[in-house]
């Protein structure tokens, strides 16, 4: 994890040095596309989807781009957070209180996963050089557009499942990844997690773009050409067939389980993504995700990929998840102790 | 003396025999996958395919005959299938198989022979592929599903059907890993058109087979893919564990691409299937 954090600010680094230089400088040597030896842009190598712009525009924020002073304020407020929770814990802290401290995401409102664990990223997403409030830039609100009564029913009828049934009762409440089935982001389409491990390998062939993400080790392959498997196939992660338009790979994914769940889209979810590198260090990424039976109109976003020069390395989480059995048998014990056992 | 009368019956027979037969392979399969280039542009010999083992390498990689299961409990005459597997009757059964290890003998280190045969007495609890841990090198090249290698001129990629492992073969030495892992850590080279990775970085948790074959995480496993056509590989790995083996010791086998036109790499994801063997005692309500 050290190597991750140490890597992506290094990123960094390299991607603001050639922004600078990127700008105003005609002398230049001009970047030439990238190319395989059949002709397509080259996607390939291990990129970074980590940045601090919400998927979504915050109420207070009007305009998609932001200017530099605003988001240089935003970058250096993650960095003193970052730099403020990597203080060493006190060995001597008491206990979190009854019924928790408050804490929200990875403490687990028990003082858990402290900055340490985590890389959620430390940079604005800028998009050909402008800062983004948001990773949605359609609608022009940058919010997911609202659901519709279809899904608002079922929405509540979920709720009524699961009424007079406890969230720790078995492993299929919990959510997919903390049972290791998928990582905690959306996987399709590559939106960040927020969180950390927001790497991902791209190999490409004439007939096969392979995506790697480093949660879970899920590699989707996206077939060039050709047809969706029939409707009753569904693959965690969907369905991708792909195509080039010039030089930018379009990739269409369908066939969602009922289980993956994007914001109460999942059979009917069609995610549609474009890959565009834009410089030596950069893949402009875009994605359209369109549910008529859960929203109300289609939404699209954009979010930089920038180039890590380093490795990923396997994140083994079934193998070691402990904390399944744990979440469940510690409400086990629970209830023994409280006696509510039936 | 052979009447001249059915001499000539048995010519006309045997021409006919010839041209039918000569016919049959000639054929065209009714449909094919489009054409696929024997090397890349680098080179290279092209490795990108869907590519599986047919063998029962997975049961036990040395020679063995077929049995009832691949656990059991002493019963009132012949041993009989344990309880947790009497259910798949035929289904749990073993099918017999020719060895992949060269002189079907593998050369384990006094100690580690006994741990072998205490992990094959208690492959239901030991065995990693019962829980749908990943697999390892070499064990995940002759599981009974395909993998697909994905081959460019700066990358070869390899993802596997079962329990969706994968492995990134570095180009470049990465140098020592940095830590162990289920599926090591690969670095490919070629020697002629011969793809050699060198695994190492394994943790001591997988095996070779349901037989119990283990390891410890001195582990390290030369691979070597030869393509023997478009449609073969030959699969050599040699074995080298000091802390388990007396000597280094080597597997072979074919590997065969899968060339229906529609062929492609499923979805196991098997993660989700053992929740109950595994968590099932933990639900509110246990399943009956």
């Amino acid at each position: 994890m050290r190597t991750v954090i140490a890597v992506a600010f290094a990123a960094v680094a390299a991607t603001s040095l050639l922004a600078d230089q990127r700008a105003p400088q005609s002398t230049a040597t001009p970047w030439a596309m990238p190319r395989t030896a059949d002709g397509k842009p080259d996607l390939q190598g291990v990129w970074s989807n980590a940045t601090i712009t919400p998927l979504e525009r915050p109420a207070n924020v009007k305009d998609l781009v932001l200017s530099e002073e605003e988001a240089a304020r935003m970058e250096k407020a993650t960095g003193d957070r970052v730099e403020e929770r990597n203080l060493p814990s006190d060995p001597n802290r008491p206990a979190p209180p009854k019924g928790g401290d408050g804490s929200t995401g990875a403490a687990g409102n028990v003082g858990g996963y402290n900055t340490f664990w985590l890389d959620p990223g430390e940079r604005v997403a800028r998009v050909d050089g402008m800062p983004r409030s948001s990773l949605i830039i359609d609608p022009p609100n940058g919010r997911v557009p609202a659901l519709t009564d279809e899904a608002r029913a079922r929405g509540q009828q979920r709720m009524k499942m699961m009424a007079g049934r406890g969230q720790y009762d078995h492993p299929e409440f919990r959510p997919l990844a903390e049972r290791c089935i998928l990582s905690f982001g959306p996987t399709t389409p590559l939106i960040p997690n927020y969180f950390y491990n927001n790497n991902l390998q791209i190999v490409q062939t004439p007939d096969h773009v392979m995506i790697l993400m480093e949660m879970v080790h899920d590699a989707r392959i996206v077939r060039i050409g050709g047809t969706h498997a029939p409707k009753h196939i569904r693959p965690w992660m969907g369905d991708s067939i792909g195509r080039w338009e010039g030089d930018t790979l379009v990739v269409e994914t369908t066939n969602f389980p009922p289980q993956q769940q994007f914001r109460g889209a999942s059979e009917n979810l069609k995610v549609t993504e474009r890959f565009r590198r834009a410089d030596a260090t950069t893949i402009n990424y875009r994605f359209t995700v369109e549910d008529p039976t859960t929203f109300t109109a289609p939404f699209t976003g954009e979010i930089p990929f920038r180039a890590m020069d380093e490795l990923i390395y396997e994140y083994a989480c079934h193998e070691g998840n402990y904390a399944l059995a744990n979440v469940l048998s510690g409400a086990r014990n629970e209830e023994k102790r409280l006696g509510t056992k039936q | 003396m052979i009447a001249p009368r059915l001499l000539r019956d048995i010519s006309v027979a045997l021409l006919s025999a010839t041209i039918v037969a000569a016919g049959f392979w000639t054929a065209a399969p009714v449909e094919t996958q489009p054409a696929r280039p024997a090397r890349l542009a680098n080179g290279k010999p092209n490795l990108n395919g869907i590519w599986q083992a047919l063998n029962t390498a997975n049961y036990d990689i040395l020679s063995h005959s077929a049995k009832a299961a691949l656990a059991f409990r002493p019963g009132p005459v012949v041993p009989v299938p344990a309880a947790g597997v009497v259910a798949f009757g035929a289904v749990g059964a073993v099918p017999a198989g020719v060895g992949i290890v060269e002189g079907d003998e593998i050369p384990y280190l006094p100690e580690a022979k006994k741990k072998q045969l205490e992990n094959q007495a208690n492959w239901l609890d030991r065995d990693p592929e019962i829980k749908c841990y990943l697999p390892g090198v070499p064990r995940a090249n002759y599981m009974p599903f395909p993998f697909q290698i994905l081959h460019s001129d700066k990358a070869i990629f390899f993802s596997y059907e079962y329990a969706g492992a994968v492995r990134n073969i570095y180009l470049t030495d990465p140098g020592e890993a940095p830590v162990d892992s289920w599926m090591g850590q690969s670095f490919g080279r070629w020697e002629g058109d011969t793809l050699v990775i060198t695994v190492t970085g394994h943790n001591d948790q997988s095996w070779f087979d349901r037989a119990g074959n283990h390891h410890s995480d001195q582990l390290k496993v030369t691979e070597r893919y030869t393509p023997q056509g478009p449609n073969h590989l030959w699969y050599e790995a040699t074995i080298e564990d000091p802390q388990t083996f007396s000597r280094p010791w080597k597997i072979r086998m074919p590997l065969y691409r899968h060339i229906n036109p529609d062929a492609r790499l499923n979805q196991f994801k098997c993660v989700e299937f053992v929740e109950e063997l595994m968590y099932g005692k933990f639900r509110k309500t246990p399943v009956q």
